[in-house]
């Protein structure tokens, strides 16, 4: 992690005001802006005007969305107070008491679900470790993911974005267009969608996944071919709260290659700086569906992956009270909780073989298809599938925006996001 | 074994789906869009219309109506019977001729194409000389006579199209057998007409476009007899009894020459009737004799072009009377029906066929009143702005509303229909079912919409009620001496006084004959139908749906005033209490509770609820978004898009012209068709890629705050213990209110005042907007429409079991708990296919194997114009059909679903096309037209004879001339026929050897 002191510089003049919350208790003070200092500093400064010098304290503040995110290094620090206009308000908590679930977005209407599913979804006695905390987990948000690697085609992508209930606008336009496709009568032009534009500061765009020019082929698991420009945008804004998009990006040099060998480097990506972080990254695939999932699970508990928000329609009763419309348990018939087998069963087979060194794994690196039957798509039929699809997908690679922080300071040619994916993964390795 | 038996069940509920569902597009209502041609069969008694779009339909006895449509997407220029038959021949645009028949199928008949033709000259020759202008269907019933552009006229042999080379009519020939003293070659250019003589069909009048006419012998082929008229000639007419010929001119002219006098070619008699000044052409001429003896003229066109050039008319003449009918748009063309059994007597009507309505006119009666259509009335006579269907209407209220109209058809002729050809074979329609159709100019017309013929039964205006600009201006045609001598009829007239009048939301109680009525301005009438005429003030009530709250302009238009002193209404409904909205947006959603006497409407701004019998004001509830300036600022602000979608859209129209005009290559045009190529290529790369924003729906969007549906429901709301009356509203923005009502007992109804308060919010997740809203009772069906079960037409709704509530989104199906509101189902649309909901409607399907088995669904409509319909309760996709073309917008947002599974809806302004989902609610024509009698009987006696006709045929020919109402004489007189009877036996032993 190379951290780049770049000091927020415009509307630096002036200072900051700091209201700080611990307990019951507040205090104010203020800082310049120009000159934030480094965050062990604003930490001691924290313990010094708390009175609580001995006392391990997680940190919180409140940014302009509304979403409570943690200050734990220079650069989120320095995000905060950059941003804070005018009034900055923080939140402290104990480390031992805190409660890692409130950060992220939405955090209070969200709890239920994530305790829940979290109680439910872990029968691996694994689970009864304490969670190996990779810088803290929280103090990210997932902003998108790739998914289904091992069962798309090379040249694919499929991309989830998670809406959430943020304000972020998805951010981007689709277009009518012409794609050539191979048929046995040979080369053949077929009318297809494609993204013709990205909103600067929309979610598509801060995912990095997307591009202007990638072809459509999927909306969340149902083939777009034959529908037209209206259809498939009704299609996406219907499916919005949980929108998986399979495209087949315009540049197909940053595709997740699978299988061994991928860890040179040589798979025709740049070669900047970022270009080592690279081998990792595009075995995240392979490595996330040997090692990795068990953490993402603990890190996010399904119910925050699943689509459940178009059924979260809210009811106001007489009385005024807002409540979220529970489902009825008798007609729902699809338990979220076999979803995540695939990878707790993948993750037994896969554990007792040493860990791919390098990203040359045992066989199932030559071949997404050997992952399939593990049973990452537990039955052939088709339509199931799909179901599944639409539901869920299988998580691969889960994409953090690191509170935005990490976002003001990406290098030019690699998308942060992959990089901040990189960021967690020689933890991840270590275990 | 389980797996089998859940198969089992599958097959047998897709069985089901078969007894259940059926999809039919049955019949067209309503006048042809965009008519071109029209035909008439005085044999047959068959009205044919040929639309642009190449359509032909047929029209006999009212419920006799047949239909075809032309491969070619052309439009129909000209229509002929051929005489005595029952086959017509229709001519193109793209120069190809169509013959088609009526073929009887199982006791019904239909409309069949038989042969198609085109005429096709030497190899070499400019297309200009096959190019058909004049076509004459030959008495005979076997030759069709063909003048092209070149000047020839080709003789072809029906039905078969073979061409007889031999008798063609060349160029050449008429100019060597016509002194060429007077006849340059500039005078043979285009065939204009083609006229037999009815006296000898052996003589045929060739109408040459510069004004020489030919008398033609087709038998000796030569010419007998030549006039040369000095103006361009635009139609020829032969008299029928002592052979005149009339010639109508460009001029405004018609000439009278006699036939038959050696030498006679010379004008007899030369006249512009609106002479002095500059006419019109003249473009058809005919003059028909009566008993009495002074014949009747009649001309369209020849008006003095300056002043009344821009007129559409017809003029009569007869005796001393001469009236110019004067029409609201233009006419294609006209004809006489003549009394008596051969159309030998005198003219009893004439039936004009004009751009948008078919006239007729009864020549018998003093003042040739017009004879009210059976058909093809003409919906649009002002737009279309919604419809509404009422199925199985009491007998007492379609007898009110049957008299209420009857007293408005005063100045209509009583003679009967005088087109009668064919049967109506269909069943009498089960029950009594109502169309309304709101119009842009306040009226709202009753149409019977049981059986194949939409009728219309009484037109009601609410434009009384109010103040407008335009007072009573129209009835100027009484003025004396006025020339030429005017008189307005038809009753197409699309020009809107003012559009705020338009009708937007219309609601019958069929029980209690109520009407409710909402319109463009906010205003929301109640209206009771009175057998009576009556003075009344209607009481107005103005409503503040923004409850005071400041900041808002609206910038929309302003109320209509209404008239303060009393107005007489005349029989019918009359309206006897008014709402009006403020702001005076449009009204959106409109529902009517006859039993509790409430009514409740919702525009853009929120929804308000009404209690009609204490005229007071219930309930307001606004649900604009205070940020949502387009919502509240009116429709004015809406103009800057309007206007840009129309640039689009109008590039996109050049775009395809362009790509239209090369599907018309010839040889000729190849430079243009390059050019229209480049300029293709050129718009496409102009036109900005069409681009969509995939976002999704947040609180801040445009109108999310418009009311889309109203329901009432006596259902259980706040506890399961108590079922109350309620008031639901679902707005655009995919929220929906409950609104609690409690109702004074009945005997206290008029004093003590209704209250209603809020109970429960529902925000769908996905916002998208609300589209129905239906509560569905313990058993799963829907709960009945108010005053059903008073009236013993339904059973009571079932409280003992759960309520539930359906709320359909354009997006999903979704299916309520209540009174806890938790969502138990739901079905999601557009997330799969991408096509979203635009109508929703309830209707009940009954089996087509089981007398008593049905379901009840919802009907689906989205906006790719696909049919659905989904189970109730279990919100599942049972069928689909496709229906309406995807980029037909106004189709799919006018239609209409009946409560038995059928549906309205318009194909063009003036059109609606009516389908059927159920196998067993349909609506279709089922008629048979026989063959002529005087020419068809023999063929009829063979028919009896069933295999043996072949042989029967010929021998059959000498009863060609017997008398045709002796039929069964006549098979008497067959199987006595020792000829016949030894043939018949002859084959019956040829099938035992």
């Amino acid at each position: 992690m190379n951290k780049n002191h770049r000091v927020p510089s415009s509307r630096s003049l002036s200072a900051v005001e700091v209201k700080s919350k611990f307990g019951a208790e507040f205090r104010r003070f203020s800082l310049d802006r120009s000159k934030p200092g480094r965050f062990d500093e604003f930490y001691g400064l924290l313990q010094h005007v708390h009175r609580i010098p001995n006392v391990d304290l997680l940190v919180g503040y409140a940014d302009v969305h509304g979403d409570l995110l943690p200050i734990n290094n220079d650069d989120n620090y320095h995000k905060a107070i950059s941003t804070a206009s005018p009034l900055l308000r923080l939140f402290l908590q104990r480390k031992e008491e805190a409660d890692y679930t409130t950060f992220g977005t939405d955090s209070l209407t969200r709890k239920k679900n994530t305790v829940l599913s979290a109680v439910l979804l872990r029968p691996d006695p694994n689970r009864k470790k304490p969670p190996v905390i990779i810088s803290l987990p929280r103090d990210f948000r997932p902003v998108s993911s790739i998914i289904d690697v091992d069962i798309l085609p090379e040249t694919h992508r499929r991309v989830r974005l998670y809406k959430h209930g943020q304000e972020k606008p998805l951010g981007f336009y689709i277009r009518d267009g012409s794609s050539v496709r191979v048929t046995p009568q040979g080369l053949e032009k077929v009318p297809a969608i494609f993204i013709s534009r990205m909103v600067p500061g929309g979610l598509a765009e801060s995912t990095g996944l997307l591009a202007v020019n990638d072809e459509v082929l999927e909306v969340n698991g149902i083939e777009v071919a034959g529908k037209s420009l209206d259809q498939v945008t009704d299609m996406m804004i219907a499916n919005s709260h949980n929108l998986i998009i399979t495209v087949k990006p315009a540049n197909q040099r940053n595709n997740v290659v699978r299988g061994g060998g991928t860890a040179s480097g040589s798979s025709g990506r740049s070669s900047d700086s970022g270009a080592s972080y690279y081998g990792y990254s595009s075995s995240a695939g392979l490595s996330a569906s040997t090692s990795m999932p068990s953490h993402i699970i603990q890190n996010f508990p399904v119910g925050e992956l699943e689509s459940d928000e178009d059924d979260e329609d809210l009811v106001i009763e007489a009385g005024g009270d807002i409540e979220p419309i529970s489902r009825t348990p008798s007609n729902y018939s699809m338990p979220p909780l076999p979803r995540y087998e695939p990878h707790l069963n993948l993750r037994a087979s896969a554990s007792p073989s040493p860990l791919p060194v390098n990203g040359t794994v045992l066989g199932c690196g030559s071949s997404g298809s050997l992952n399939k039957p593990g049973s990452s798509t537990p039955s052939p039929d088709r339509a199931a599938r799909r179901r599944s699809l639409e539901e869920d997908g299988t998580v691969v690679a889960v994409i953090f925006d690191h509170q935005r922080a990490l976002k003001s300071k990406n290098c030019e040619s690699v998308p942060a996001q992959i990089q901040e994916n990189i960021l967690l993964q020689p933890q991840l390795r270590g275990t | 074994m389980k797996r089998f038996r859940r198969h089992g069940q599958e097959s047998q509920r897709d069985r089901l789906k078969q007894e259940l569902y059926q999809f039919n597009k049955t019949v067209e209502h309503g006048f042809p869009h965009q008519p071109s041609a029209l035909g008439y069969s005085p044999t047959l008694q068959l009205l044919a219309i040929g639309t642009c779009s190449g359509a032909i339909k047929l029209y006999g006895a009212p419920g006799v109506e047949f239909m075809g449509l032309h491969d070619e997407n052309a439009a129909v220029s000209q229509i002929h019977f051929l005489p005595h038959q029952v086959e017509l021949v229709t001519l193109l645009d793209d120069n190809s001729l169509h013959m088609w028949t009526l073929r009887a199928h199982t006791g019904l008949s239909e409309l069949l194409e038989i042969g198609r033709f085109t005429l096709t000259g030497p190899p070499g020759a400019p297309p200009s000389v096959t190019r058909v202008t004049a076509v004459l269907a030959h008495s005979s019933g076997e030759l069709l006579l063909l003048g092209t552009e070149g000047g020839h006229v080709f003789i072809v042999q029906v039905p078969g199209f073979r061409e007889l080379e031999e008798r063609n009519i060349s160029l050449a020939e008429v100019a060597n057998s016509v002194p060429d003293d007077n006849l340059g070659h500039r005078n043979l250019e285009h065939v204009e007409a083609l006229q037999e003589n009815p006296a000898n069909p052996n003589h045929v009048a060739i109408g040459y476009g510069r004004g020489l006419i030919i008398i033609w012998d087709l038998e000796k082929r030569c010419a007998i007899q030549h006039f040369l008229a000095t103006q361009q000639l635009e139609s020829v007419w032969w008299t029928e009894d002592r052979g005149y010929i009339l010639s109508s001119h460009s001029d405004g002219s018609y000439c009278r020459w006699t036939f038959g006098e050696e030498n006679g070619n010379d004008v007899e008699k030369s006249d512009i009737p609106y002479g002095h000044f500059p006419c019109k052409a003249i473009s058809k001429i005919i003059q028909l004799h009566t008993k009495e003896g002074t014949p009747f003229l009649l001309f369209s066109g020849g008006m003095p072009r300056a002043s009344f050039g821009d007129r559409h008319c017809i003029t009569v003449i007869h005796n001393k009377t001469h009236v110019a009918l004067d029409f609201t748009s233009r006419i294609i063309d006209f004809f006489v029906i003549k009394d008596g059994q051969l159309n030998s007597g005198g003219p009893s009507a004439l039936v004009v066929l004009v751009e948008e309505e078919l006239v007729v006119i009864d020549l018998r009666a003093e003042g040739w009143p017009v004879i009210q259509t059976p058909y093809l009335v003409p919906l649009h006579s002002s737009a279309i702005t919604c419809s509404h269907h009422v199925s199985a209407i009491p007998l007492k209220l379609w007898e009110r509303i049957l008299a209420a109209g009857e007293q408005q058809k005063t100045n209509y002729s009583k003679k009967p229909w005088p087109i009668t050809g064919g049967q109506n074979l269909a069943p009498h329609p089960p029950q009594r079912d109502l169309l309304l159709t709101g119009h842009e100019d306040g009226t709202v017309r009753f149409w019977d919409a049981s059986g194949v013929c939409l009728y219309p039964m009484y037109k009601l205006s609410t434009a009384g009620v109010f103040h407008t600009d335009t007072e009573t201006n129209d009835n100027h045609q009484g003025a004396e001496g006025e020339w030429p001598p005017f008189r307005k009829v038809g009753s197409f007239d699309p020009y809107s006084d003012d559009p705020r009048l338009g009708i937007q939301k219309i609601h019958l109680c069929k029980y209690s004959g109520y009407l409710a009525l909402a319109g463009t301005a906010g205003q929301v009438l109640m209206l009771e139908v009175n057998d009576e005429a009556a003075e009344q003030t209607v009481e107005t009530k103005v409503v503040d749906l923004l409850l005071g709250q400041e900041g808002f302009r609206w910038k929309g238009h302003t109320r209509l005033d209404v008239q303060e002193e009393p107005v007489l209404y005349e029989p019918g409904f009359q309206p006897f209490s008014l709402v009006q909205c403020q702001p005076p947006a449009v009204v959106t959603a409109l529902s009517l509770h006859s039993e509790w006497k409430l009514v409740a409407y919702g525009t853009s701004h929120g929804f308000g609820l009404f209690d009609y019998q204490q005229k007071m004001n219930v309930f307001i509830k606004c649900t604009l978004n205070p940020s949502d300036h387009l919502a509240m600022e009116g429709p004015l602000s809406r103009v800057k898009s309007i206007k840009k979608s129309l640039r689009h859209s109008f590039r996109r129209i050049r775009h395809s012209r362009v790509s239209l005009r090369k599907q018309h290559v010839n040889n000729t045009a190849k430079l243009q068709e390059a050019n229209a190529h480049l300029e293709a290529e050129l718009s496409k790369t102009e036109l900005a890629p069409i681009q969509r924003k995939v976002e999704a729906r947040s609180s801040d969007d445009s109108f999310t705050g418009l009311v889309r549906i109203l329901y009432f429901a006596d259902t259980f709301l706040s506890d399961s213990s108590h079922n109350t009356p309620s008031l639901w509203a679902g707005t655009n923005g995919g929220c929906v209110y409950a609104i609690i009502l409690r109702l004074p007992s009945v005997e206290h109804r008029t004093d003590e005042p209704i209250t209603a308060h809020p109970e429960k919010e529902i925000q769908l997740m996905h916002r998208a907007p609300v589209v129905g809203l239906i509560v569905l009772d313990g058993h799963g069906s829907p709960l009945p429409e108010p005053l059903e079960v008073a009236h013993d037409l339904a059973c009571s709704p079932d409280t003992q079991g759960a309520h539930h509530l359906v709320v359909v989104s354009e997006e999903q199906f979704k299916v309520f708990t209540l009174p806890k509101v938790s969502a138990k189902m739901k079905l999601k649309l557009t997330a799969i296919d991408g096509s979203r909901i635009r109508r929703v409607g309830v209707a009940w399907f009954g089996s087509s194997q089981s007398e008593h088995y049905g379901e009840s669904g919802l009907v689906v409509l989205t906006n790719q114009g696909d049919l659905h319909v989904v189970s109730l309760p279990g919100v599942k996709l049972q069928v689909r059909f496709p229906c309406i073309r995807k980029e037909d917008v106004s189709g799919i947002a006018s239609c209409v679903f009946t409560k038995h599974g059928q549906g309205f809806y318009l194909i063009s302004p003036s059109e609606f096309e009516r389908f059927s989902l159920s196998t067993r609610c349909l609506v279709e024509p089922r008629c048979l037209v026989e063959v002529p009698l005087d020419l068809g009987a023999s063929i009829q006696g063979v028919k009896k004879l069933d295999g043996y006709l072949s042989a029967l045929s010929e021998t059959s020919q000498e009863f060609q001339n017997s008398d045709s109402s002796a039929r069964c004489v006549m098979e008497h007189a067959l199987l006595n026929d020792e000829e016949v009877l030894q043939e018949i036996q002859k084959s019956l032993e040829g099938d035992h050897v």
